[in-house]
């Protein structure tokens, strides 16, 4: 725990900065978002690593009927090897038989390890602020592992291949009141909402690796860490479609896909955004 | 065609992972049909996309939403042939898609397209209504500004769509103008196959009147548009 003292101040400091920065023009607040980019980089002055320290805790925590921890849990590069493995997700996993990604491995291993019910811990599976989240947490902590590696996806598993295409498709999937497909906002270059840069998921390059290099990450404006399901859970809020099932096939096959177009980025994580 | 249209059809990627997707659907019991039961069109051009392999997983993806939120599940046959042709529908597809959504627009009764730009600026400036976050009664916005310049004076626009600025002005206030610029906002995609912008008048989340106030938003000589 060795992070809590200097976070609080500077996150005031965010605060300030990011909200300040909402009402000016598009080329000021660009300006602005670069200057806290940088402070991404201090991970003193990042609200996230609470959420790092939490989530050791929780992985070395004995709980469930089985009374063990989670430290023998295979993330894809070995039992408790932690290192690099979010760099590598999602990915096919033999003992299940399926594409996982991190927060959908977990549960896994919280049920076939620990024998714990996770009914109560996706119920939190989103942060508020009276309730903190062991997923966000655990997130928090194993994604920080891999931070400054890169991305590989190799997708050298049949699966994997499989859940691409599937991805690919549901991104240009158009539904619901509005018509909107992640490809009305994601396929264009420097296309923006309103005053916020959108980033083209479409393809390869540096929209894809900035963007998937920085989840999980602190949300200003939420004032709580974020992952990448409750990501695509915004962006489908925005799609006018109903709440997606947490941990589903549908969003890792998402996930591979934006992962795939980030291969070869670097990750920073947990990063600290609007 | 969309502006937006394009992306990677080609790429070796998708020849590649579309055998195994066939293959592998299977193996979340779900089935996926073979190209030869899509209803959709153009279902067995080679190049275009296969969204029926997503269909077991959007079931999955949602199985837990409320009945009243699942119809949102299915897909109108013009929101299947702009996934599947990733929006760069080919002619005959786009010709389709054309004839069926202009054969949508209901235009007002009175033949009057202009309602009050006050009341048009609060639809092209609020973008509530329609999530799962919303209140049941909470009023349905066009949400314009995401996606369009309008007012000069609003610097808070997205560039998805074109610039809107002086919009009327630079069409002299024509009265043909603006009742087709209500069809525009009515059915976007009577005039552009697989345009982004959404269809509000025909999936019906703008009322005619917000749309006829938004038509003068544009077309009132007297709004911040045309100024
Ligand atoms: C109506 C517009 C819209 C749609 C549709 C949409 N998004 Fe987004 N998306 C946004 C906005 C706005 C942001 C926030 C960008 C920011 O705050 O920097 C965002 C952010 C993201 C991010 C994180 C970007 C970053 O740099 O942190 C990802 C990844 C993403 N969207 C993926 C998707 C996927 C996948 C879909 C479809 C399931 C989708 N989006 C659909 C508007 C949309
Ligand atoms: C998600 C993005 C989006 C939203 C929201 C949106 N539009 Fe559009 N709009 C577009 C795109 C893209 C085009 C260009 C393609 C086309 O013509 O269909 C367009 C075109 C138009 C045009 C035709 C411009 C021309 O070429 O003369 C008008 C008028 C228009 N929009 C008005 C509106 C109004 C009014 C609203 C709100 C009620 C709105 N739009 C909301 C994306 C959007």
């Amino acid at each position: 725990m060795t992070h809590r003292v200097r976070v609080f101040s500077l996150a005031a400091t965010l605060v300030l900065l990011v909200f300040g920065a909402a009402g000016l023009h598009a080329g000021d607040t660009e300006d602005e978002i670069q200057r806290y980019r940088e402070m991404i980089n201090d991970p003193m002055a990042n609200p996230a690593f609470l959420n790092v320290d939490r989530g050791e805790a929780l992985w070395k925590l004995a709980r469930g009927e089985k009374n063990v921890s989670l430290e023998t849990c295979d993330l894809g590069k070995g039992p408790g090897i932690l290192d690099g493995a979010y760099a590598e997700l999602p990915r096919y996993f033999a003992d299940s038989d399926s594409v996982m990604d991190l927060e959908q491995r977990l549960l896994w291993c919280m049920t076939t390890i620990q024998a714990l019910d996770t009914k109560e811990i996706v119920a939190r599976k989103f942060s508020t602020p009276g309730t903190t989240s062991d997923m966000e947490d655990l997130v928090a902590y194993i994604a920080n592992k891999s931070s400054g590696m890169t991305f590989h996806i190799p997708l050298d598993d049949v699966q994997e291949q499989n859940a691409y295409a599937v991805g690919e498709e549901l991104f240009y999937r158009r539904g619901s009141l509005l018509d909107f497909s992640c490809a009305t906002c994601h396929s264009a270059d420097s296309a923006r909402i309103r005053t916020t840069q959108l980033p083209n998921l479409t393809k390869p390059g540096k929209d894809a690796t900035e963007t998937m290099g920085s989840w999980p990450t602190y949300r200003v404006s939420q004032s709580q860490m974020r992952t990448m399901q409750n990501r695509l859970w915004d962006c489908y809020r925005q799609m006018r479609m109903p709440p997606p099932e947490y941990g589903s096939a549908g969003l890792t096959a998402l996930m591979i896909y934006l992962a795939k177009q980030a291969d070869g980025g670097t990750l920073n994580v947990p990063s600290i955004k609007r | 065609m969309s502006p937006q249209s394009s992306a990677n059809r080609g790429s070796p990627m998708r020849t590649l992972t579309l055998c195994a997707a066939l293959f592998i659907a299977g193996a979340m019991n779900a089935v996926a049909h073979d190209t030869g039961e899509h209803h959709d069109e153009g279902a067995q051009r080679s190049g275009a996309g296969d969204p029926s392999i997503t269909e077991p997983y959007v079931q999955e993806m949602w199985r837990n939403a409320e009945a009243t939120w699942k119809v949102r599940l299915k897909q109108d046959e013009t929101q299947a042939s702009c996934s599947r042709f990733r929006n760069a529908p080919p002619d005959d597809v786009a010709e389709k898609i054309l004839a069926r959504e202009a054969s949508t627009v209901v235009l007002p009764k009175d033949g009057q397209v202009l309602g009050k730009w006050q009341d048009g600026e609060k639809v092209a400036q609020s973008g509530r209504g329609g999530q799962f976050s919303d209140n049941a009664d909470t009023v349905n916005g066009g949400n314009c500004y995401a996606c369009h310049q309008m007012a000069k004076s609003e610097l808070s626009f997205g560039t998805l769509g074109p610039s809107l600025s002086e919009y009327g002005k630079l069409r002299n206030f024509s009265a043909e103008a603006a009742r087709d610029t209500f069809a525009k906002i009515y059915n976007p995609q009577a005039t552009v196959a697989c345009s982004n912008m959404p269809r509000f008048g025909a999936h019906a989340f703008l009322t005619e009147q917000q749309i006829k106030d938004v038509v003068a938003y544009l077309f009132d000589p007297d709004s911040p548009v045309n100024k």
